[in-house]
């Protein structure tokens, strides 16, 4: 089943108390795919993520992950809730990269990156320090793998949490405006190290992002988010260059506007 | 107050009880007040210890605990903060072999003010616990750790170092309840100046010892708690500097 798509999003809805903030989300994303999602703030982008990554519960809908439910699971040929082993047997797949970074404070870069792989995983401690070492040296990090988070700069931090999800070797990875906290000038080095785990993993990417030169350049398809649905997506290329929906249009110019 | 001021104010004392010591009207009283003075420090390092046992499993319990473990440790923790430690250790004592269990003195002691200190210090772990940023518990659910995984290898550590000082301050309270326990027939430092002043009414050297005696116990809780503080935060305070 090649055509399965790796991440399915069907019929989710979530709400807090009387606020819809997803309504009816059908979205599936294909092994490998690179997905952007943008859209005005408040319009649901960063809890597509979280309820993928189980850090929020969803109220309606099914989400699967390879095929497997990952909110839900079978019993009896029924779709019931899933219990925790349930859920942390499918999460292992997903990995995600906060705004924030955080990072642990109080272990350096390395620990970071060996924490989940030694006490998750059981990986020895030796296997989970070399492929620790191999991530941060792809990140460009290699001198700074002693230091704390509170030694690096935010740019530093940020390629230190990817090194450190990617260790635990996900199939998918999610990025939630992971450049926004940045200071312009170290925006390039995250968005470079993105551009080449893209290259060189088998990933499936599903990133929000407020940079549409990157969106355009980087992902196979653009999703559109306003008020809790998805307004339009397509290829980068027909989304930014023409757009179909007024909404999208509008917010395009006010993005150019800004930037 | 800087470790090395502290230390020098704990040297300080140790050699003015030292030079005292030499004087007659002093050097008669020591060797009974140390004797006081060391039941007065088992008891309160037996019952420091008690009170973080009991500290973080009443947190643990009501933080994250099922409902009736939730519910025990509620009820733990406003019985033994609600009444006072007199009450605890009269109870203790003097109440409980109604009911057919007698303890010793001495664990009775311990026990009661390591339960007392324990219920407010459940309240320190708590908060520390709760101050750790939300994004700890994210970016741990995000590398699929378990519950036990995310509090033992990256909430407590982070939230230890946020309990230190509040714990030096509760050992120093339970040092100093260590005088309650001469109601329970224990002859603790506080007891035997009583009674030294009853028989020989040499107040001013007795209680001067007394004070100096005191005084040593705090000033080495707080430096060791201060190294202790210092030791954890060591990783962020290093990165704080740079
Ligand atoms: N924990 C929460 N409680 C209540 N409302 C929330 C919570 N989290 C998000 N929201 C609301 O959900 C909506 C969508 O939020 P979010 O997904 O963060 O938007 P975006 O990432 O697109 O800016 C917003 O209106 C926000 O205020
Ligand atoms: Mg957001």
């Amino acid at each position: 089943m090649t055509d399965q798509p790796m991440v399915r999003f069907d019929n989710v809805s979530k709400r807090y108390g009387p606020l819809t903030v997803l309504d009816g989300l059908n979205l599936d994303i294909m092994r490998g795919e690179k997905v952007s999602v943008i859209g005005p703030s408040g319009s649901g982008k960063t809890t597509v993520l979280r309820m993928l990554m189980t850090l929020e519960k969803i109220n309606d809908g099914v989400i699967w992950v390879e095929g497997e439910p990952l909110t839900h699971m079978e019993r009896n040929g029924k779709l019931v809730p899933a219990d925790l082993a349930h859920v942390r047997r499918v999460r292992g797949k997903i990995g995600m990269v906060f705004q924030s970074f955080n990072l642990f404070p109080h272990m350096t870069a390395m620990q970071n990156c060996i924490e989940a792989p030694v006490t998750v995983l059981g990986m020895k401690r030796a296997e989970a320090e070399a492929r620790a070492a191999e991530l941060l040296g792809m990140v460009g990090l290699s001198q700074k793998k002693d230091h704390y988070p509170s030694q690096l700069s935010g740019g530093q931090q940020q390629r230190v949490a990817i090194a450190r999800a990617l260790a635990m070797r996900p199939k998918i990875m999610l990025f939630d405006e992971v450049t926004s906290a940045l200071d312009p000038e170290l925006v390039g080095e995250v968005l470079q190290v993105i551009r080449q785990i893209g290259r060189e993993h088998d990933l499936t990417m599903l990133m929000v992002t407020h940079q549409m030169g990157f969106a355009r350049e980087f992902s196979d398809r653009v999703c559109f988010f306003y008020q809790g649905k998805i307004c339009e997506q397509g290829p980068p290329a027909e989304l930014f260059g023409a757009p179909k929906n007024e909404r999208t249009r509008q917010f395009l110019n006010a993005v150019l506007e800004a930037g | 107050m800087g470790i090395p001021t502290l230390v020098a104010m704990l040297v300080a004392a140790l050699a003015v009880i030292g030079v005292l010591s030499f004087r007659e009207e002093y050097s008669l009283f020591v060797p009974g007040l140390l004797q006081g003075a060391v039941l007065t420090l088992q008891i309160a390092v037996l019952g420091s210890l008690l009170a973080v046992v009991m500290g973080v499993l009443a947190a643990l319990a009501r933080l994250y605990g099922p409902a009736p473990l939730r519910w025990l440790a509620t009820v733990y923790v406003e019985i033994f903060r609600g009444t006072s430690a007199l009450v605890q250790l009269f109870w203790l004592f003097f109440v409980l072999p109604q009911f057919g269990v007698t303890l010793d003195a001495f664990p009775v002691a311990v026990l009661a003010l390591g339960l007392n200190v324990g219920a407010y210090g459940s309240e320190v772990v708590r908060g520390a616990i709760q101050s750790v940023p939300r994004g700890q518990w994210e970016a741990s659910t995000a590398l699929n750790m378990s519950r036990p995984q995310m509090l033992r290898r990256i909430i407590l550590p982070q939230a230890f170092i946020a309990m230190i000082p509040p714990w030096g301050n509760l050992f120093i309270e339970l040092l100093k309840s260590t005088a309650l326990v001469s109601l329970i027939t224990l002859s603790d430092l506080a007891f035997r100046a009583q009674q030294m002043n009853q028989t020989t009414l040499k107040t001013v050297p007795i209680f001067t010892l007394v004070l100096l005696m005191y005084l040593v116990m705090s000033l080495a809780i707080t430096i060791v708690m201060r190294l202790l503080e210092r030791r954890a935060s060591l990783g962020l305070a290093r990165g704080r500097a740079a």
